[in-house]
């Protein structure tokens, strides 16, 4: 391997920004081949990353060669390959799939868009691999602003949601901000393994414990968790479907990885679960989020804020499981980061394909596509059987970890959330696919053959279909491989001492 | 006991799932597009038949398609019970595509490449649960066919589809996810397998208030087997096409349900514990409650698919009742009358449909003096009326004949005048509407008597039910042979 390989997840981004910036203005065609070759270079890291891990455990990197504490270190261990991957990979196939769309959408801002995007994966994937928390809150304002951005470019109320965006996400950095101020006052180091060194003497430290607190509140912003998520369903839902798509799969995932990672590398398990002892108190929060995220999903008439509320509960599975903190509980979590990125971006991904043909994303648009795109409404039932949590697709098995990490911990009503919150979305789904499935019906009850011949098709072009059937047999094929998944990677990613 | 690793049990499951694109491919070629379902059949009904000797000579067939989870794999394993509810499905689906061909051209039915692609699916699904080494798997395959099943049910697109449909997925989804699920991941938790073993998986720790819970949350959970009170989606569910209700209504569907059940109690709980904590009896008297209550419901039904659908209610019970009482004798009945039953009550729903196609009638009090008009049909509704009934010279008589020697074996007598009590009560609901078809006089008969059948597409397969109902009763053996096989694989003597 090269030894700079943990550097090119960023750098390469990074670089392709400046390219495309330069190069775009001369001509409207090389933005999307850039950030297309920057982001399979990504990914290709990602993936080159991971074999490394799996090879030879976890890798340090440092920035331009200096030596922490002055320089950045960067880490790379199971956890964040594997968000990695599911990152970098995500990204790619939202920008294969949404070229039409952004082209559309965005005919005279082509260059921002794609600059803005590159940023935003610059962003994320800095935030995946650096072990200092600082650089952290910094890559994490690079991915914001540049998510604000993308948000407040679209039409209609777009720059209104992107504004309340900023707003909320300017108050969840500067807490985590706060959080890490405090631990630099009273360690004195920034570095992540430093940090976990030094805590240790510090336990019975209120400042730590505040700092813990203001950190995880911060985080709970970013992430969208009920109470503080009045951001999200706004701005995904009206945000152009290619920002949608591009942004929904992977803002939430990454912050949770955050949250994952301040709490077990920074502060250790034993803080966080044992000496705080708030475990407890967040799962129950989480299920207030579950719960309240799937009934507000129920009172929605749009597709897109349908699916942006369910993105709402699902923060409260990964944020309940994590917190029940047994080791099934944290399988679960981290399993269901990268189902959910797969499964969000199908979903995302197949309303933006029906909304290639269909006025608006209102329910009553909706009526016969099943007839009309048989291809995109097939990729959305996969997804929604996925959210909803049906076998063999990989939301069952995640959520199968989830519910037996709560019967472990004898915390049943984060079991019973999760019931509820499969069978809201059962009826969530099926109410769209009903709407899907029935048409306006003349006096022939649908028995005329020819209204119903072949003729009515009119699916998405191909350049969306093909990536959107490609995540939906990713949903089933991340079923199938779930136990390896589980077995090779995201049991090394749990601290061992997690049983 | 051997085991053969072996491809057959995924290529009878994947056949179907992958004729799906040629019926989609030839769908303005009606005849080609049909010729596809019979190929599917067919091959499929072939290799479930070819694994009958090696499964006979006490081997179990393998496979393991993806290690999901630690101790619960996706994986198929034959044996004899499961293989003897394969036999059953897929034989029937061949008779029931010839009859889809007659009753769908018949009434110029619409998106008829729709339907016979998600009966495909359906049966995929139906083979896959039989074939299901844990309960994992099965627990796939059924929401699989529930799912599969939606857009059958919901054919006709109106409001009445509608809201049966809503009923459909509230009553079955509903149960599976919010009782069934947890269950079985209770179980996994405290017994870290889902397999089915002979005499079950249950650690000896678990608390009789907790088996308990389980047991009755996996029985409604499996709200397929229709035990009340999650019953009442099946009679909703007529509203579907009559090959629908007469295949997956009568049998596939409604059988998962039976066979999820049977193998909870014996493969998961096993029959040593059930018995020891006096469960068995529990799930007897749910089972005996279901099979009165939905006999007597049947006798005011006015509509004949909603009649037959009460029936089924109540017969799918006896199968539930026989595997709770946990004898040789009630196990070998309980699994005899899946086939049994099967091939009585689809010929019973050929004939409601064969009626419909050909006079557009659908309710009992309009079918005085039908015989004259269709005396084929009308006797094949005599036989299979006997065979549900359980009289010979009909299968029905066996199944019914074990499961009375059942409950004689575990001493639960209320049980057998539960039987014989539900028996007048099924001659009482079946027996009048043969005798009005016939005996009436010209006055009260609302037919002329001119003989008008329905297509042959649709008389031919009711006569083929009704026959092998008959020689069931004569030769049983291949099902009584791997009935007895599987009692001994379930209760896992020396």
């Amino acid at each position: 391997m090269s030894p700079h390989l943990p550097a090119l997840p960023v750098v390469v981004p990074l670089l392709s920004a400046l390219l495309i910036t330069i190069l775009g203005w001369s001509n409207r065609r090389l933005p999307f081949p850039i950030a297309l070759v920057a982001l399979t270079a990504g990914l290709l890291s990602a993936l080159g990353l991971m074999k490394d891990v799996l090879a030879r455990g976890v890798i340090g990197y440092n920035m331009g060669g200096w030596d922490p504490p002055w320089g950045i270190a960067y880490r790379v261990d199971h956890l964040n390959a594997l968000v990695l991957v599911v990152v970098m990979a995500a990204a790619l196939i939202g920008l294969i799939a949404t070229r039409d769309r952004v082209k559309a959408e965005f005919e005279d801002r082509i260059v921002p868009f794609y600059t803005l995007f590159v940023l935003f994966v610059t962003g994320l994937s800095g935030i995946l691999l650096t072990g200092d928390a600082f650089n952290l809150y910094v890559l994490l304002e690079i991915a914001s602003l540049t998510g604000y951005a993308l948000i407040g470019l679209g039409e209609g109320r777009a720059p209104l949601a992107g504004l309340n965006y900023i707003l909320m996400g300017t108050i969840g950095a500067s807490f985590y901000l706060l959080g890490v101020g405090y631990l630099y006052l009273m360690t004195g180091t920034l570095n992540m393994v430093d940090l976990a060194a030094r805590l240790p003497g510090l336990y019975d430290s209120h400042v730590v414990a505040l700092a813990f607190f203001i950190c995880l509140t911060g985080l709970f912003v970013k992430m969208a968790f009920f109470p503080v998520h009045v951001w999200l369903p706004n701005a995904y839902s009206n945000a152009s479907s290619a920002a949608g798509i591009l942004i929904a799969p992977l803002t939430t995932k990454v912050m949770i990885y955050v949250m994952i990672r301040i709490t077990l590398t920074v502060f250790t398990p034993d803080y966080a679960f044992d000496v705080l002892d708030i475990g407890d108190a967040v799962v129950w929060l989480s299920v207030i989020a579950i719960v309240m995220g799937s009934v507000f999903a129920l009172a929605q008439n749009r597709l897109k804020r349908i699916l942006s509320y369910i993105v709402v509960a699902e923060v409260g599975y990964m944020v309940g499981g994590f917190w029940l903190g047994n080791r099934a509980g944290i399988t679960g979590s981290i399993l269901h980061i990268v189902n959910d990125a797969a499964m969000t971006l199908c979903v995302f991904l197949a309303a933006g394909a029906l909304l290639t043909r269909v006025p608006g994303d209102r329910l009553i648009h909706l009526q016969g596509l099943f007839r009309k795109m048989p291809v995109s409404m097939a990729a959305l039932v996969v997804g929604g059987l996925s959210i909803i949590g049906a076998p063999p697709t990989c939301g069952f098995f995640s959520k199968w970890y989830l519910i037996s990490g709560g019967i472990d911990a004898g915390h049943y009503g984060f079991v019973a959330a999760l019931l509820f919150s499969s069978l809201v979305n059962v009826a969530l789904f099926f109410r769209v696919f009903e709407i899907a499935y029935y048409e306006p019906f003349g006096a022939d009850h649908g028995h005329d053959p020819r209204a119903h011949g072949a003729s009515g098709r009119e699916d998405a072009p191909a350049a969306m279909l093909a990536p959107l059937v490609v995540v939906a047999v990713l949903l089933v094929a991340l079923g199938l491989y779930s136990g390896d998944l589980v077995s090779a990677i995201i049991q090394h990613a749990i601290p061992a001492r997690i049983i | 006991m051997e085991s053969i690793v072996s491809l057959k049990p995924l290529a009878a499951v994947l056949v179907s799932i992958l004729v799906v694109p040629l019926i989609i491919r030839s769908g303005n070629r009606p005849n080609l597009r049909e010729g596809w379902t019979f190929a599917a059949a067919g091959i499929k009904f072939l290799i479930v038949a070819s694994m009958v000797p090696a499964v006979l000579g006490g081997a179990k067939l393998e496979l393991t398609i993806a290690q999901v989870l630690p101790g619960a794999a996706i994986a198929f394993r034959v044996d004899a019970f499961g293989l003897l509810f394969a036999l059953v499905s897929s034989s029937l689906w061949i008779v029931t595509s010839a009859y889809s061909i007659g009753y769908m051209r018949g009434l110029d039915e619409h998106s008829q490449t729709r339907y016979f692609c998600f009966f495909a699916l359906s049966l995929s699904a139906t083979i896959g649960a039989a074939f299901s080494a844990n309960l994992l798997t099965l627990y796939l395959f059924y929401e699989m066919l529930s799912f599969a099943t939606y857009p059958l049910v919901t054919h006709h697109q109106d409001m009445e589809a509608r809201s049966s449909g809503r009923k459909y997925l509230f009553y079955i989804v509903g149960s599976s996810i919010g009782l069934a699920l947890p269950a079985m991941v209770y179980i996994y938790t405290v017994s870290g397998t889902l397999d089915f073993a002979a005499q079950g998986v249950m650690p000896a720790s678990v608390p009789p208030a907790v088996l308990t819970a389980l047991v009755l949350m996996l029985l409604f959970g499996f709200a397929k087997a229709g035990v009340m009170p999650f019953h009442s989606w099946l009679p909703a569910a007529m509203v579907a096409p009559t090959p629908v209700s007469a295949l997956l209504h009568a049998v596939a569907v409604v059988k998962v349900g039976a066979f999820c059940v049977f193998r909870v109690l014996t493969g998961v709980m096993g029959a040593d514990l059930l018995t020891g904590a006096g469960l068995g009896t529990l799930v007897c008297y749910i089972a005996a409650f279901t099979i009165i209550v939905s006999s007597l419901i049947a006798l005011s039904q006015d509509g004949l698919k909603r009649r037959l659908a009460f029936s089924t209610i109540g017969q799918l019970s006896y199968i539930v009742l026989g595997a709770a009482l946990l004898t040789p004798d009630g196990l070998t009945g309980g699994m005899l009358h899946i086939a049994m039953h099967a091939f009585g009550k689809i010929t019973l729903f050929f004939c409601a449909g064969a009626i419909f196609v050909a006079t557009g009638v659908k309710n009992i009090s309009d079918m005085t003096g039908i015989g004259k008009r269709m005396p084929i049909t009308m006797t094949a509704f005599f036989i299979g009326s006997l065979s549900v009934i359980g009289l010979p010279p009909c299968g029905g008589f066996i199944s019914k004949w074990f499961l009375v020697m059942g409950t004689l074996e575990a001493r639960q007598y209320a049980m057998l005048v539960v039987i014989l009590t539900s028996s007048l009560l099924n001659a009482a609901y079946f027996l009048p509407i043969v005798y009005r078809a016939f005996f009436c006089t010209e006055e009260e008969s609302k037919f002329d008597n001119r003989m008008g059948e329905a297509p042959l597409w649709c008389l031919v397969p009711l006569k083929l039910t009704a026959f092998i109902s008959i020689i069931l009763f004569l030769y049983p053996k291949p099902f009584l042979d791997l009935a007895r096989l599987a009692v001994v694989q379930i209760l896992g003597g020396p």
